[in-house]
């Protein structure tokens, strides 16, 4: 329990300070007619990243990603980010929860 | 509507299973049932709330407020199934050995059924609020699909709930006497399971972004996006490439609870009134 207490202590704390500076070099991704643009995202391999989506249409999406570990919902006319980890090189596909036949895309780091 | 049958599915089988682990766990306590209800009643109230306010919430902390939230209140039954798991393992089974029966071990599940009511009521919030978005957002596109795309998810529905039933069947076919340690080992996976998503929610929302690099990577035997592998992501945490922060979190919560259940006091001489006032109390 002093584990998780303290755990639970540190979010508290950490709902206080201010995120890790982000919005430096984050990568811009949009969202139009349940499509994302670009569909194609190049990241350095091993080094974190950010990507900053802009939703443009009236719905909510959730861009998910099984293989970034990412689940993020992102209302109708608004934009949230997106944080990567370092990631190995190699192909890491997205979508659109929401509208999975046309919202897709991908990340590759290199 | 295949489509929204998948998202559905696998939405309500998340919470499904933890129901399902909670029933078993919690079996043959009297009123458990009305607790349960309330907790998944309670979880489809606040799934509705989180979806309508999903902006706001999304725009608080700037930015995180998603992150925090799902990390919050993760955290928060990460804390129920340790004390349910807790109280059990000394209480409960000090209070079988003076009675010498089964069932006072049964009335002793009752003090921890709030507990375990909240789990539920966690694990059907977020779960629910991505369904609730994903319906809403057929609801208001309105067009010929809406009627396919509800059906699906009613399918959707349909399959989790037999999937989860089928979980809680197969646990209450263990002997009754194995069942008690069975269920704490499973408790104690979900929790560790829960404070590792935790982590990664925090990590999300750019809090605590130490060892946040990959140690293995095991998508090529058994990928976190398959049916399998969501399922084992539900009830012990499974990821196909945790990171550090994850891995020493995870092992910390096994550790702590396994160590609290042997710590706990079992020696206590407990009023002979407990199972009646735990149940008024409650």
């Amino acid at each position: 329990m002093k584990t998780l207490k303290s755990l639970l202590i540190g979010a508290a704390a950490a709902a206080f300070l201010t995120p890790a500076s982000a919005d430096n070099g984050a990568i811009p991704l949009s969202l139009k007619n349940h499509a994302f643009s670009p569909t194609e995202i190049h990241v350095k391999a091993n080094e974190p990243a950010v990507i900053a989506l802009t939703n443009n249409d009236d719905s909510v999406e959730e861009f998910d990603s099984t293989s970034l570990k990412v689940e993020k919902v992102v209302t109708g006319r608004s934009s949230g980010n997106v944080r990567l980890r370092p990631l190995a090189p190699g192909r890491y596909p997205f979508m659109g929860e929401y509208h999975s036949e046309t919202a897709q895309g991908v990340v590759i780091a290199e | 509507m295949l489509a929204s049958l998948l998202i559905v599915f696998r939405e309500v089988i998340e919470a499904g299973l933890i129901v399902g682990i909670v029933l078993a766990a919690t079996n043959g306590v009297a009123r458990r049932g009305l607790w349960i209800a309330a907790g998944v009643g309670v979880g489809v109230v606040g799934a509705c709330l989180v979806a309508v306010f999903a902006e706001q919430l999304g725009a608080m902390f700037e930015g995180a407020g998603q992150e925090l939230f799902n990390a919050a209140i993760l955290a928060f039954a990460v804390l129920m199934l340790t004390w349910h798991n807790v109280w059990m393992a000394g209480h409960g089974k000090q209070m079988a050995r003076e009675m010498r029966e089964i069932g006072a071990l049964v009335s002793a599940g009752q003090r921890t059924l709030a507990a375990l009511a909240v789990v539920v009521g966690v694990a059907v919030l977020r779960e629910g609020s991505e369904v609730v978005l994903f319906l809403y957002g057929i609801a208001a596109q309105g067009g010929t699909s809406k009627v396919a795309m509800l059906t699906g998810g009613g399918l959707g529905l349909g399959a989790g709930a037999v999937v989860s039933a089928l979980l809680y069947f197969g646990l209450l076919a263990i002997p009754a006497h194995r069942l008690f340690s069975v269920t704490s080992w499973l408790i104690t996976l979900l929790a560790a399971g829960m404070a590792s998503q935790a982590v990664l929610f925090l990590q999300q929302g750019g809090y605590f972004e130490i060892l946040t690099s990959t140690v293995w990577d095991t998508s090529w035997l058994l990928s976190e996006g398959s049916i399998a592998g969501r399922l084992l992501h539900t009830l012990i945490g499974y990821s196909d490439a945790p990171n550090g922060a994850q891995l020493i979190v995870y092992g910390a919560t096994i550790l702590t609870i396994s160590l609290l259940m042997r710590m706990v006091p079992g020696k206590r001489t407990l009023p002979d009134a407990i199972p009646t006032k735990a149940a008024t109390q409650l």
